[in-house]
């Protein structure tokens, strides 16, 4: 890893750059009282304050409704076409959070574990990530419970660390990374020493680890637990849809006159509907049943079949939540109960 | 773009069989020579076809792999998507993506007994293997087929009951539910799980094979076991709700097993260690 240092008041100097250069570059913006990743066409319109945006950035390479081909209907004949590949935007996503970047890892395994996801794929290829470690959290943060951290690289292609004084660390982990750089050489000075980065990071303390969860959940399906967490569940899927990690998709087919196109868009476990066979048998009735899906999914199915956790610890789902389910509480109960009963 | 796992062969609807109420059987052939070369598949595997504008839906590929020029599917006008289809004519097209999943182990089964168990629209997925190996008959042992719907009406595939009763290689035992014969009925009558332990085949050196819905599997398994079948000669499929086929969407799984990838045949041995959520 590459490691830079750039002046904090040459940061936006070097975002001008990036923006001139690529297609897409997208930042947190604000909108009310609510933060998205949106387009920028000028370093201003970016929002440092926030501690996460309130969506996730999954959508810049899992939007919410994807073509997946169209449709073209004369009489009897059918004819189909595809999406072409320069359709999808070269992208910067800029000032994405360390759990944001972790949360690409999950993404990648769901969509390449066995059949590859070729429109996906094209996507991910085309995003680059720029991160910028937490100075800051709130009460719903639990990204050191889940194996991540204020100041964590993983998955990102650059990290940028705000630090004490005037300037600011770069870390450089992919070439997709470097060559954000290189935009702007005069800018960033090659450091060789191990620029200590713990004292500009947020403190998150860890409640729990995702080892402890996992082997408590092994033997758990029967539990009680699911019923006592999920009582107030109201199934509205906004844990899902903010979520960086879950994936869960539908296909439906949006059909005007004799054009029409494949679309798929996102699903989520907890809709009473996501299971429900046509003859209108559910295989998970109960919102406790779907609830129970949600956590095993990410904590258990997920590390045993691809290898990765479900969970970034970014904590959207608990702020998205309007019952006000804590998943981090959760997680901290199932690590300490005993399911064997 | 190379590779697109959503992108169907479009296929010709080569001819359609009305089959029961409700139920019918659509030949399918490719549009594309090369495409139709290339395609292979194995007994037990599924596919999702497709009405374009009205969206996916997933069915067994209920013709042999041994009848290589074309593909049959037999469905329930139920949903979107099915009523989508049924308005299809011969000569329209549609959209076929597959195979995918596994599929019934039949190479491992030569020189056995086989048994199929089925109920109502659950045959198609059955006759897929029934043709196959029927196709090798002096390859396997006895085959005894047990097949039963609500009425004689809702029977499907009637043509082919009639051809493989008359079979003396095939010992087929067809019953409706009660109420639901004519005056001419010469078939059972009763459900099909009792109308199983009344037949009795031999357990000894077998392979069964159960499809039905939910409730005919859950009484048919104990009365397999009184007749002596053990857990691992016992096989099903299961059709859990999916979407994509390819172990992305994430719906079919049952614990930590995607009845799409991992199924959808499982034996009962393997069933006895999933959690219930099929």
């Amino acid at each position: 890893m590459k490691r830079y240092i750039i002046e904090k008041s040459k940061v936006n100097e070097w975002l001008k750059q990036i923006i001139k250069s690529t297609e897409r570059v997208l930042a947190p913006v604000k909108d009310g009282e609510k933060v998205y990743f949106r387009p920028i066409t000028s370093p201003q319109e970016t929002d440092y304050d926030s501690v996460t945006t309130t969506e996730s950035a999954k959508e810049t390479v899992f939007p919410r409704t994807e073509t997946l081909f169209r449709f073209k209907t004369e009489g009897k004949d059918t004819t189909l076409s595809e999406v072409s590949a320069e359709s999808y935007p070269q992208t910067v996503l800029w000032r994405a959070r360390p759990c944001d970047a972790v949360g690409f890892l999950p993404l990648d395994a769901i969509f390449n574990w066995d059949y590859k996801d070729n429109i996906y794929n094209l996507r991910r290829a085309k995003l680059t990530i720029v991160s910028f470690s937490c100075n800051t959290s709130d009460s719903c943060c639990f990204c050191t419970s889940v194996g991540g951290g204020p100041g964590n690289t993983e998955g990102t292609d650059i990290l940028v660390t705000l630090l004490n004084d005037e300037r600011a660390l770069a870390e450089v982990v992919t070439e997709k990374g470097e060559k954000l750089i290189s935009l702007c050489p005069t800018l960033f000075k090659a450091v060789e020493s191990d620029e200590d980065k713990s004292s500009a990071l947020a403190k998150i303390s860890s409640r729990f680890t995702s080892e402890q969860v996992q082997e408590h959940l092994k033997n758990a399906f029967d539990s009680s637990i699911w019923k006592q967490q999920s009582a107030r569940c109201i199934g509205c899927g906004a844990c899902a849809f903010v979520c960086p990690t879950c994936a869960c998709f539908d296909i439906q087919d949006d059909k005007c006159g004799r054009d029409g196109k494949r679309i798929r868009c996102w699903d989520s476990c907890g809709f009473s509907l996501f299971t429900k066979h046509t003859s209108g048998y559910n295989p998970r009735p109960e919102q406790s049943m779907r609830w129970r899906q949600r956590l095993l999914h990410k904590f258990s199915y997920m590390p045993d079949r691809i290898k990765v956790l479900g969970c970034t610890g970014c904590g959207r789902c608990s702020r998205a939540c309007p019952v006000d389910m804590n998943i981090a509480e959760h997680l901290y109960s199932i690590a300490n109960y005993n399911h064997e009963k | 773009m190379k590779n697109n796992i959503y992108l169907p062969y479009v296929m010709t609807i080569d001819r359609i069989i009305e089959e029961a109420p409700g139920v019918r059987t659509f030949r399918l052939k490719f549009k594309d020579k090369e495409e139709e070369n290339a395609f292979s598949f194995r007994a037990g595997q599924f596919a999702e076809y497709s009405a374009f504008g009205e969206g996916e839906c997933t069915f067994c590929i209920a013709s042999s792999p041994t009848r290589k020029e074309y593909i049959e599917c037999t469905f329930r006008k139920a949903g979107r998507v099915t009523s989508g289809l049924e308005r299809l004519e011969e000569g329209a097209t549609m959209g076929f993506r597959g195979p995918f999943g596994n599929f019934f182990p039949i190479e491992e089964w030569k020189g056995k007994n086989l048994l199929f168990v089925a109920g109502g629209i659950a045959l198609p997925p059955m006759r897929c293997v029934i043709w196959n190996i029927l196709d090798r008959r002096d390859e396997f042992g006895d085959i005894t087929i047990v097949y039963g719907a609500k009425s004689e009406n809702d029977l499907v595939y009637k043509q082919e009951l009639k051809e493989w009763g008359e079979r003396s290689d095939v010992r087929l035992v067809t019953t409706v539910d009660p109420g639901g014969e004519t005056p001419s009925w010469k078939g059972e009558v009763g459900f099909v799980p009792s109308i199983l332990e009344k037949t009795a085949p031999s357990s000894a050196n077998s392979i069964a094979v159960v499809c039905g819905p939910p409730v005919m599997i859950k009484f048919s398994f104990p009365v397999l076991e009184k007749l002596g079948f053990a857990d691992d000669c016992i096989y099903t499929t299961l059709e859990n709700r999916m979407k994509c086929g390819v172990g992305k969407c994430g719906r079919c799984n049952i614990g930590k097993y995607y009845v799409c990838k991992d199924g959808p045949v499982f034996t009962k041995k393997q069933l006895n260690d999933l959690p219930s959520e099929y």
